[in-house]
């Protein structure tokens, strides 16, 4: 693997520069957008290397799954941040946070301990990677069917009384919009899936060659990566949008709106 | 203990809603008993919350009180089956369908004709109908469930009075067949003295019942 030095990574930085004085002389007004969040990304970047290694050099479970739960915890924040509708009283977060837990711990733990069988099992250098891809992906596909069942039940909530008052029930007063909610948030995985290898290379796959990897290797760690994705996702994104169509009615299958900011 | 329960009993079967005590957090307290057949007009400026009493009995709203539909308690019924038997229809009709047949669950045949349709009218596409057709059909579609129970928010509110007058009459027809009780919004008295067999009007969330003088000059 060719090592890149400080001066490589300033070179790779003249792109962003170019971008802001583009901004800047365009009137774009993105200027400050650019630099700060390159800025932003390079030194979380450096943060997370710096943690990685501190990391790998103890190989402590404890120490593995205490940032696995910092991981897990930071990305249920994160969907909650990104719903344009939130439900009120931190049940978004913990729903957004259970359904993450579940389904992206469930399908790590399974490839770690059946699929890379590595001894120990949870060594941190499968083991983080591995989180950190599936919990930023199944988070994408959490956030996007949560935001879009909260806010299609808002647009649609004549609809569905007008269902209740026909004698239907909560459930199939909402399926449709739910059903809908749980492929939008899958909708980005299937898309990835069906274009691995043909339109882009996959990032992991990418960087493993970089890396000096073997391309058929590098090839079956990304086809497993992407199976795993897509369970994850599915399942995160079923649970959460399924929970939430629970959540905005009650016992007596009313439409409880109230309970979405 | 037997004697003072006996006749609660009877009362309360007389009726086939019974309405005791009912308050949401805009109306109430409302005490409200309907027979079978009988027909009981709501009047009432825009916002007195007579909107807010239909969906309370509805169950679309959280409500207190209690509620008894042939001498059963509300809390008894499956939400589902509650509102199957007591139908509310809302001033504006809302479809999710894109032909109307979608929307329409059982013989819809004798409602539709009464209503002033053919039967050609299922396969319409909603997003042609008119206001007026909406909210004449959208009581075809509640009125072939078979409720037994009526809530009508202003029913005829986007109809000419040709239309009003044809779909008082399916009602009333819907009515004497099925022995259905109707509570009837609306803002033109005429209509309420035409139909109802008692007036009520909302105020500030209450309910005052129109004496017979105020029935007689309308």
């Amino acid at each position: 693997m060719v090592n890149l030095t400080t001066l490589d990574l300033l070179l790779s930085s003249l792109f962003i520069l170019l971008l802001a004085f583009l901004s800047y002389r365009h009137r774009v007004k993105l200027e400050k957008k650019i630099l700060f969040s390159s800025l932003r990304a390079a030194l979380q970047l450096l943060f997370v290397g710096m943690v990685l290694q501190t990391v790998f050099n103890y190989n402590s479970i404890y120490l593995v799954a205490t940032i696995s739960m910092l991981m897990v915890l930071l990305a249920g924040y994160e969907i909650q941040a990104r719903q344009q509708r939130r439900f009120l009283g931190g049940w978004g977060y913990l729903n957004g946070t259970v359904a993450i837990f579940i389904s992206s711990m469930a399908t790590a733990l399974f490839a770690l301990l059946f699929i890379i069988e590595y001894d120990p099992w949870h060594h941190p250098q499968y083991a983080i990677p591995l989180l950190g891809m599936l919990l930023g992906n199944t988070m994408n596909g959490i956030s996007l069917g949560m935001d879009r069942l909260t806010s299609s039940v808002w647009q649609q909530r004549r609809v569905i009384e007008a269902r209740l008052a026909m004698g239907e029930s909560a459930d199939s007063a909402i399926r449709n919009l739910r059903d809908e909610a749980i492929r939008t948030g899958m909708i980005p995985i299937l898309n990835s899936m069906a274009a691995a290898g043909i339109i882009s290379l996959p990032g992991m796959m990418t960087g493993q060659i970089l890396a000096g990897a073997a391309p058929l290797e590098a090839v079956k760690y990304q086809i497993m990566i992407l199976f795993l994705i897509a369970g994850g996702t599915g399942l995160g994104v079923m649970a959460a949008v399924s929970l939430s169509a629970k959540r905005v009615f009650d016992s007596r299958d009313r439409l409880r709106l109230e309970r979405i900011s | 203990m037997k004697g003072h329960s006996a006749p609660l009993r009877s009362s309360v079967k007389m009726y086939l809603i019974s309405i005791k005590q009912l308050t949401t957090h805009h109306i109430g307290p409302i005490d409200l008993s309907i027979k079978k057949s009988e027909t009981v007009g709501i009047s009432g400026s825009s916002g007195s919350g007579k909107t807010l009493l239909l969906r309370a009995i509805a169950d679309l709203d959280p409500h207190n009180g209690e509620l008894q539909l042939s001498g059963k308690d509300q809390l008894a019924f499956e939400p589902s089956v509650w509102r199957s038997r007591v139908a509310y229809l809302a001033t504006e009709s809302h479809w999710w369908g894109e032909i109307v047949g979608d929307h329409f669950n059982g013989d819809s045949e004798p409602w539709l004709e009464l209503a002033g349709f053919s039967q050609e009218a299922l396969q319409w596409s909603v997003e042609r109908l008119s206001s007026g057709e909406k909210q004449r059909l959208a009581i075809v579609r509640q009125l072939i469930r078979q409720p037994i129970l009526l809530l009508l928010d202003e029913p005829t509110s986007s109809l000419d009075s040709k239309s009003a007058a044809r779909i008082e009459k399916m009602l009333l027809t819907y009515q004497q067949q099925m022995g259905a009780a109707i509570v009837w919004v609306s803002h033109h008295h005429d209509q309420l003295s035409r139909v109802s067999s008692r007036i009520f009007e909302m105020k500030s969330g209450k309910l005052q019942q129109w004496s017979t003088e105020e029935l007689n000059n309308g």
